[in-house]
């Protein structure tokens, strides 16, 4: 896919502002989405994966969190490229919806209460697309009906607390397709559910990208869900991007102790019990993810790093390109 | 996915599920049932009653009540039952009217407080605050010394004295309702503020609301009863309960003509009553807890 991409992050820094003091949560992240793809943001709880899809939907709480560098570009449907970063809350009013929208983690808590489904699938049909109430009804039907949910007319009339939770991701994934965004963003949105659910709602989405061909920016820490899913993956850690390429490689050839780490860490059937009958424990990373507001100097990842030599807490390592367009960052990675 | 013939054909939403529960409570229905007889005797008084309420009998001053003036008459010879229904007509139109524009001062001045930033909702908090140690009685008499007698001006009074709460519990709900997926979601989707407010925010506010506006009517008669009798609220010659009441300052009246302040005394306690209880029933029947008995 070497389409001109419809989201183009180049130099990326979000700073939040927590007592004074200023403090980088993301930084120095390049993205690229082409239409119709799947990209894969992976990294632990504080990695910053979650404040790049907010950014880039510009919903982080106004004077928390801003964009202190770089751009977001985004090719909507109109065609021609623009700066999220530089829109007004007008514009960017426009885009979102209209152009991105977004899947979130909690089901139980994405839909409201007071509305029946269908209603709020309808809702932003009417006021984006301009659609009739009966029209925008019906197209709400079918829409669940799109996303797998039996007896659509019926469910449509039926409030969120009436659906489990399959459904009502089911529900909030139609409401965001309402009106035929070209990049979907799933924040983690398997997580809430439990494993045959995940597992459907991840062929539904793949089903839904194959016939729409918009993009997907898909927000997980789930190793396994990303090979289910993704065209291409890029691991963040403390706020920067360590690793990136498409899934087969990465997956294939991990060049980053961070992704070998992560990838070790996923307890695989049978060996597990193997593992439990030597008395030895599920293999982790040892340590924690550090403070943003106390970074290690030079490679972030260099105090939980088996591999880290005096020179990785000198400098930052910048992102080496190691071949088919896999990238890592780290300065050893020819030899692990 | 059998489970689709069970689907009920249509659901109830979560306000018709509150109602389901108020009619199941006996005490809060009673109330509503003397609310509605109170109601309808006062607003259909003139097809059936034969006088009007400031109607003069000179040949009946201080009559007790008798065949033809069912509740006696007052010291001028006017129908005290006649006084009665349009002083009932004129408090409980005072109580509504000024509840309303509490709960849109409320509602707006919580919503503000909300949806701006920590300064602004600092700012009108502290006034919030403010207006709610100042005495309400002194408060009361020194504003509606300033605004003078008459329905207007008591109306402004009452509704001026009463939002401060309401603005606090609406702020409380929409803080917590601000950080709710769904609107993150909505406002992921492209809503503006307005949107934010009216579509999830008043929905999700109409509990707080509706409870608030019940107790607060009852609350709202009595404050206009309290003011007319003092002087300050309604004026005569036009009728409220509570500028009837007043009649029973003079010892002779108090003891010897107990129709003229016993029946709006009553009509007052009956009244406050039933609202109470239906007040008490529907926020019983809002309580999200409620669903789990």
């Amino acid at each position: 896919m070497h389409a001109t991409p419809i989201l183009d992050i180049s130099g990326l820094k979000m700073v939040f502002r927590i007592g004074g003091r200023e403090v980088a949560a993301v930084q120095d992240l390049n993205l690229t989405i082409a239409p119709g793809e799947t990209l894969a943001l992976v990294g632990e709880s504080g990695s910053g994966k979650s404040v790049t899809s907010l950014s880039v939907m510009g919903l982080l709480p106004r004077g928390v969190g801003q964009v202190a560098e770089g751009s977001i570009l985004f090719r909507g449907k109109a065609g021609q490229a623009q700066d999220l970063t530089k829109l007004d809350t007008e514009g960017m009013r426009q885009i979102r919806g209209n152009d991105i929208a977004m899947v979130f983690q909690e089901p139980m808590t994405s839909l409201n209460p007071v509305y029946t489904i269908g209603e709020q699938i309808a809702e932003p049909m009417r006021i984006h697309l301009g659609r009739s109430h009966k029209d925008a009804a019906a197209a709400a039907i079918k829409l669940l009906a799109d996303v797998g949910i039996p007896d659509p007319e019926r469910r449509a009339k039926q409030y969120p607390h009436e659906l489990s939770g399959g459904m009502r991701q089911r529900a909030t994934i139609a409401m965001a397709l309402a009106c035929d965004p070209v990049l979907l963003i799933a924040d983690e949105p398997t997580t809430a559910l439990d494993v045959t659910i995940q597992a459907q709602i991840l062929d539904l989405l793949q089903k839904l990208q194959a016939e729409r061909g918009m993009a997907v920016l898909f927000v997980t820490h789930n190793l396994g869900v990303v090979a289910e899913i993704a065209n291409r993956v890029a691991v963040m850690y403390a706020g920067r991007v360590v690793e990136t390429g498409t899934v087969a490689d990465v997956f294939a050839r991990p060049r980053h102790p961070y992704t070998i780490g992560l990838m070790r860490s996923v307890p695989k059937l049978g060996e597990a019990t193997e593992l439990k009958r030597k008395g030895i424990p599920l293999p982790t990373i040892a340590g924690s993810v550090p403070s943003l507001v106390q970074l290690p100097q030079g490679c972030s990842f260099a105090p939980r790093c088996p591999f880290a030599i005096d020179a990785c807490r000198a400098d930052v390592p910048s992102l080496y390109e190691t071949g088919n367009g896999q990238k890592s960052r780290c300065i050893r990675w020819q030899e692990i | 996915m059998s489970a689709a013939a069970a689907i009920p054909v249509s659901s109830k939403g979560p306000t018709a599920r509150a109602l389901g529960r108020f009619i199941t409570n006996r005490l809060a229905l009673a109330g509503l049932v003397v609310l509605a007889a109170i109601l309808i005797a006062i607003l259909t008084y003139p097809l059936w009653w034969m006088y009007t309420p400031n109607q003069i009998d000179l040949r009946a001053l201080n009559k007790g009540p008798s065949a033809s003036h069912w509740f006696g008459t007052d010291g001028v010879g006017r129908d005290v039952f006649a006084r009665l229904m349009q002083g009932g007509r004129i408090s409980l139109l005072v109580a509504v009217t000024s509840v309303g524009v509490s709960l849109v001062i409320g509602f707006l001045v919580g919503a503000l407080s909300a949806f701006s930033g920590r300064l602004a909702d600092g700012a009108i908090m502290r006034l919030v605050d403010l207006a709610m140690t100042l005495p309400p009685v002194i408060l009361l008499l020194v504003l509606a010394s300033i605004v003078g007698t008459g329905i207007v001006p008591t109306i402004a009074v009452i509704s001026l004295l009463s939002w401060p709460v309401l603005s606090r519990m609406v702020r409380a709900r929409l803080l917590e309702l601000r950080e709710r997926d769904f609107v993150v979601a909505a406002r992921g989707m492209g809503a503006g503020l307005g949107h934010l407010l009216f579509r999830h925010g008043l929905p999700n506010c109409i509990d707080i609301l509706v409870v608030y506006a019940t107790l607060q009517i009852a609350n709202a008669i009595l404050l206009e009863a309290g003011l007319s009798f003092l002087g300050l609220g309604i004026a005569p010659p036009e009728a409220s309960w509570g500028n009837m009441l007043n009649a029973a300052r003079s010892t002779s009246v108090l003891e010897q003509y107990v129709w003229q302040w016993m029946f709006p005394g009553v009509a007052l306690v009956i009244t406050v009553l039933a609202i109470n209880f239906v007040g008490d029933g529907l926020r019983d029947a809002f309580d999200p807890r409620s669903d789990l008995q």
